[in-house]
């Protein structure tokens, strides 16, 4: 157990805690803006999949990871139009939808990596970039907190730029004030002329790019490689964070970076004498007593609300026959 | 539904399928060097020979379960895909049994795959019960199930049943006692192909012949309705996806002791997601469950034999079962036609009426 302490207030620990948050963070942004507007975006999973490949092949191609983490972004929004479509054209069930396009994820990045790299498992045998890391100056030096927040990924520090982005966004932007309508009363929406499917296939894109980031993330700054189903449930992962966080993009940062704890536990666990399969096992776990932690919460608030109004209606139908009585 | 309506359903599926393969045929032309021998071997690979027809069957086999199994977990309108997790953990009791335990023959497997089964009950009852108890979305905690079934049986597999002397990561030898014998000898099919075929029927029946079918249906339908009319459909939505469970833990049990001697899958085998195919395919219909699975497993094995022999590899059978998937489920597919079929209906039984 001291053990386990001195690894977590380790400065080095607080470090990789928002190395691992990252990809996590952007995935739960992503299932926040689809959410926003009424829709579950549950292909997030294969999406960040798609995008770390094209992250991949494309910085390789080009040489540059700029073009690399440019063709991740466009490839997750194209991904996430594409399920707007079946969702909202084909009007075929949106979470079925979803494990499609997981499934076609899953199996065709394998498919186009083999046929790119000729390879069925890594991308090793192709040259691709890393985006840099910055070392941020004045932060640096300070003991503690230097060691925590300096000498980032860049992509890590956008995805908390991300947070606040997406903040105005949803909460100071009129688009931001039409995407929440859309989600809270797709009807009361249109009547005030707000073209719902739209709305929702933007929401739906701009979560898609918004994984996309995840995914360059992934195959272009958490490792320097593709490989195989290598987003290993994040995307689910973000669905449960957002959900736990409320809906909210601070809600939603938080507990990505609570997961992203207990994903940065399990591997410096893995250094010590405890099972492997168990540590795996935690950021999972952890997912599941969040999820429904909040579910209960969120279920008694609920019927509290209820409770009130219903107090209340009792309340006014008393005064009401007082009121008949007396006449 | 009507005859007409339901012969349109079939042959929006096979649009459907046509459509997939088409796109099959587009991705093998520009990917293949030689695509006329490539999609030989993909179509026709399965029937060339009387081995390649069994692994189709043997690949049959968990579909068929994991179908019935999703089939009557999402016809109570439960996004429960824990049928992956149930599936695996479900194998890994059957190891437990078939590895500890001495029991005489045909006791031995039907004790393992009952345990097996049982585990995949409660594995995929956990979601529901959250769900029913906190609320907790089961789309969401069965995904995440999932994951720590996998780690849990590895768990188990390296600490409790590993043998060391067998250089990679397997169990012991199961005791010949509980392995299921051949159905068809020179295959791999098991007398699991049987249990399959008895539970299609016994599963058609109860979805259909039984009031607890009945009330999986009607809560799948409409929940608020089944509600009103007196069901208590949180239990329904627990022992739907219990029974589900149960089903996909006996598919694990069966293929494990009717394909290998001992346990040695490295990852989950994704049986459960194809299940999901399946039952889209067979419409949540448990009778239609082995023909969606002979298709899904015919594919399989022709992508498999193709990538064999040609430069194609077979994850691309992958894109053609998301295709079938979305076009399946669409509910704006051929929409237009199926207006006007039902329109033409009820202007014809309304002429009929009007004549009487």
């Amino acid at each position: 157990m001291n053990q386990i302490l001195s690894v977590i207030l380790n400065a080095e620990f607080g470090y990789s805690v928002l190395r691992v948050s990252t990809p996590i963070l952007f995935a739960t942004l992503g299932a926040l803006i689809s959410d926003k507007a009424g829709v579950m975006n549950i292909a997030l999973e294969g999406i960040m999949l798609i995008a770390a490949l094209s992250g991949v092949v494309f910085s390789a191609l080009s040489g540059s990871a700029g073009v690399g983490l440019f063709a991740a972004v466009v490839a997750g929004g194209l991904v996430g139009l594409f399920l707007a479509y079946c969702a909202l054209k084909l009007r075929t069930d949106i979470i079925l939808s979803g494990i499609a396009i997981n499934l076609m994820a899953s199996g065709g990045t394998v498919f186009a990596l083999f046929l790119i790299a000729g390879d069925k498992g890594i991308s090793s045998s192709l040259a691709s970039k890393v985006l840099p890391k910055l070392n941020i100056p004045g932060i640096s030096s300070i003991p503690v907190l230097g060691t925590i927040l300096s000498g980032h990924n860049v992509l890590t520090y956008v995805a908390f730029i991300m947070v606040a982005a997406t903040f105005i966004f949803l909460y100071r932007t009129p688009l931001g004030l039409r995407i929440r309508a859309v989600g809270e009363n797709p009807n009361a929406a249109a009547s005030v002329g707000i073209g719902v499917t739209k709305i929702q296939y933007l929401a739906l894109t701009l979560s898609g790019m918004m994984a996309g980031f995840g995914g360059a993330y992934m195959s272009m700054g958490y490792v320097s490689w593709f490989s195989k189903n290598m987003t290993a449930g994040r995307g689910f992962i973000a669905l449960a964070a957002e959900a736990m966080g409320g809906a909210t993009p601070i809600g939603s940062m938080l507990t990505s970076l609570l997961f992203g704890f207990f994903d940065a536990l399990s591997n410096t666990l893995q250094l010590m004498k405890i099972p492997s399969e168990f540590v795996n096992m935690i950021p999972y776990a952890a997912t599941v007593i969040g999820l429904v932690v909040y579910a209960s919460q969120k279920k008694r608030r609920e019927r509290k609300t209820l409770e009130s109004a219903g107090a209340a209606s009792r309340a006014a139908t008393a005064a009401d026959a007082a009121a008949a009585n007396k006449e | 539904m009507t005859r007409n309506q339901r012969l349109f359903e079939v042959v929006r599926t096979g649009l459907a399928i046509l459509i997939a393969l088409l796109i099959a045929l587009v991705i093998v032309l520009t990917v293949s060097e030689d695509p006329a021998d490539a999609l030989y071997k993909f179509l026709l690979g399965p029937l060339d020979s009387f081995r390649h027809f069994g692994n189709v069957i043997e690949l049959m086999i968990p579909l068929v379960f994991t179908g019935v199994a999703i089939s009557i977990m999402f016809s109570a309108a439960q996004f429960n895909l824990g049928a992956e997790g149930g599936f695996f953990i479900g194998a890994i009791a059957t190891a437990f049994v078939a590895i500890k335990f001495n029991l005489p023959p045909v006791i031995h497997p039907v004790v393992a795959i009952l345990f097996g089964s049982l585990v995949g009950s409660l594995f995929c009852g956990l979601p529901a019960a959250l769900k029913v108890r906190w609320g907790a979305s089961e789309l969401v905690s069965s995904l995440m199930f999932n994951y720590i079934a996998f780690f849990f049986g590895l768990f188990l597999i390296n600490y409790l049943l590993r043998d060391v002397n067998a250089g990679a990561m397997v169990s012991y030898t199961f005791k010949p006692t509980a392995l299921l014998p051949r159905l068809v000898p020179k295959t791999r099919i098991s007398y699991g192909l049987i249990v399959a075929v008895l539970l299609v029927v016994a599963a058609a029946a109860f979805m259909t012949k039984t009031r607890w079918g009945y009330r999986i249906r009607l809560t799948g339908a409409n929940a608020r309705f089944a509600q009103y009319s007196g069901i208590n459909t949180n239990s329904v939505v627990v022992y739907s996806q219990v029974i589900g469970g149960f089903v996909a833990g006996m598919g694990g049990s069966i293929e494990l002791l009717g394909m290998y001697t001992r346990f040695s899958w490295q990852s989950l085998p994704g049986y459960g997601w194809d299940g999901v195919i399946v039952a889209i395919l067979a419409r949540n219909n448990p009778l239609y469950v082995p023909v969606a699975a002979f298709f899904l497993a015919y594919l399989r094995i022709g992508a498999d034999i193709m990538s064999r022999y040609s430069d194609v590899p077979n994850e691309f059978v992958t894109l053609i079962q998301g295709t079938i998937i979305i076009l399946i489920a669409a509910s704006s597919f051929l929409a237009k036609y199926r207006h006007r079929l039902v329109f033409k209906e009820a202007l014809e039984s309304d002429a009929k009426g009007a004549r009487r």
